[in-house]
């Protein structure tokens, strides 16, 4: 092969890899293409997603009123009126007031029996 | 299709029974959370949302109604849980049934577990079908006999009764557990059993119910550095000493109970390696393992996944042997499927008897099968519309791009709310339960 022919062909190569490089950045994953919609959408959405938030907020499922923290967000509400910006996480809203005993919903067993028992 | 086609391994899955209200308006209390087979197949049970159990119990043959062979009526119902609030935590304990478990078998009666987030109880359901009359102190209503009336002595005769089935709690396993239970499973030595929650594994003895045993405690000193849960655990049916548990990170720990008395450093350890270049938002959350199921052999286990269910060889720790996907299809729907957080739906899955195929839940109540020898595989779904009886389910199939055939159904039509996390396999026949919401269907196979 000459050596004109070479060049030729090396350039030939060399372009297809660029060109099979731009067509890979084009043809993203699925995946990755779901992670830009969620990023569009929530901005500020942290990039460690599996990790404590989201975790402490499954240990905390039922937890449902009164803490300190609640208690000091209800005081620092009523002072500021202002609600807190709706954040990516869906985390309650909690805080809006101090419950008490008597404002929990009292729970009581089904007094019905399962309909598959029918 | 796995059906249909002729050969040794293919099913032809049929309509058996539905159990359930037809209404649309569901509530809450009625939607069903665990179902479980027993050891012989004979009996099946529920848990529903509102703590309610349901116990259905196998016709035999009988040639007076052959129609009815094999078909499962209700055999006994209680309330197993309550709902509660712990005043001291802030914390609303639901009455949910999270699992129930059977122990073997062991004499007349029967004996299950079952378990909400935070108690552990032991039922046992007997049948009393003979009644002592004859008493000499009390007359047939219970009225006390004057004792100077009675002249003469008689011993007290056992006559048949109307069958009753009364369940009643031997043992309640409180107060173990700081975080939600997931998982309970019964050891083979038919003693001891396990229960997890989302940071703790504890052990038990049945017989034992003011003490039990730490045996796995992944919480760490500073809980900002919490980085996975745990989410399923499992004894091994023939080892005692062995059990799994999974996390929110895709791995699986086996422990050898032997080694050590907490078991917080495993023997084995489960990880698919990841590529790297793959990684996204969602990677994590969809790897975590909603189940851990061990073969009825010992010698392999299944996780299941977001999207697949995977077969692992417990002498392979680096990849699993087998991996199927359920809906690979939502891949691409991830995003939505995070924002109505459908992407932390915890899918079942379970084995068939011989462990040749294996079974699990997508959503529009289409259940998935697996045939691990042919590799088949099939999309069936629970719907009344399909339920005649002895009538042949036909396979589903799902459209994922492009033109849509007759009968297939597109991906963005797929109905999210109909949730199929909880499906069962009898032990030995091809007969299985199937919750959808708050409807329980089971299917045979025409083969059967």
């Amino acid at each position: 092969m000459s050596n004109e022919t070479e060049i030729a062909n090396q350039a030939m190569e060399e372009a297809t890899t660029e060109e099979q490089q731009e067509m890979q950045d084009k043809v993203v994953s699925p995946e990755k293409a779901e992670e830009a919609k969620l990023k569009a959408r929530y901005p500020h959405l942290g990039t460690k997603p599996g990790g404590s938030d989201l975790l402490r907020k499954r240990l905390q499922k039922g937890q449902k009123y009164f803490d300190s923290g609640d208690y000091n967000m209800a005081k620092a509400k009523m002072k500021n009126k202002q609600l807190p910006s709706a954040t990516a996480e869906k985390t309650e809203i909690t805080g809006d007031h101090i419950p008490t005993p008597q404002d929990l919903p009292q729970r009581k067993p089904s007094l019905v029996a399962s309909k598959l028992a029918v | 299709a796995m059906a249909g086609v002729g050969g040794g391994n293919d099913f032809q899955w049929c309509f058996s029974q539905v159990k359930g209200a037809i209404d649309e308006d569901v509530a809450e209390a009625d939607i069903i959370s665990t179902v479980e087979f027993n050891y012989s197949g004979e009996l099946l049970a529920t848990g529903d949302k509102g703590g309610r159990v349901v116990i259905f119990q196998r016709e035999q043959e009988s040639k007076n109604r052959p129609l009815s062979r094999g078909e499962y009526n209700v055999y006994s119902t209680f309330q197993s849980h309550e709902p509660e609030f712990d005043y001291l935590k802030s914390l609303e304990i639901e009455e949910k049934i999270n699992k129930i478990r059977w122990l073997p078998q062991q004499n007349a009666a029967h004996f299950l577990l079952s378990t909400n987030d935070k108690t552990i109880k032991l039922w046992k359901i007997s049948e009393r079908d003979k009644r002592a009359e004859g008493y000499n102190l009390k007359d047939e209503d219970g009225r006390l006999r004057d004792p100077f009336r009675i002249t003469t002595l008689r011993v007290p005769v056992l006559m048949p009764m109307d069958l009753m089935v009364e369940a009643s709690p031997r043992r309640i396993f409180a107060n173990a557990h700081t975080y939600h239970i997931n998982s309970i499973s019964v050891n083979s030595d038919h003693e001891t059993y396990l229960s997890a929650d989302d940071l703790r594994i504890n052990l038990w003895h049945l017989e034992i119910t003011d003490r039990s045993f730490n045996i796995v405690d992944i919480k760490p000193a500073n809980m900002e550095e919490l980085t996975e849960v745990i989410t399923a655990a499992e004894c091994h049916p023939h080892q005692c000493n062995v059990f799994v548990y999974s996390s929110s990170k895709g791995t699986i720990r086996l422990c050898d109970m032997r080694a050590a008395a907490l078991c917080d450093r495993h023997s084995k350890f489960f990880e698919e390696p990841e590529d790297p270049s793959s990684r996204s938002f969602f990677s994590e959350i969809i790897s975590s393992i909603s189940d851990v199921k061990f073969s009825h052999s010992g010698r392999y286990m299944m996780t299941r996944d977001y999207l697949s269910v995977k077969v692992w060889d417990l002498n392979m720790e680096n990849r699993p042997v087998e991996t199927y996907q359920v809906h690979e299809y939502l891949r691409s729907k991830l995003c939505s499927l995070y924002e109505n957080d459908c992407i932390f739906d915890k899918f079942e899955c379970c084995w068939n008897g011989s462990d040749s195929a294996i079974m699990t839940g997508s959503y529009n109540n289409f259940f998935r099968m697996f045939d691990r020898n042919t590799r088949r595989d099939i999309t069936l779904e629970a719907s009344r519309e399909n339920s005649k009886p002895r009538a042949m389910l036909k396979p589903r199939k799902v459209c994922t791009g492009g033109k849509r055939k007759k009968d297939e159904i597109s991906v963005d039509s797929l109905d999210f709310n109909k949730k199929i996390l909880h499906t069962a396999w009898h032990p030995k026949e091809n007969v299985i339960a199937v919750a959808a919401t708050n409807n329980l269907y089971i299917f045979q196979d025409k083969i059967n």
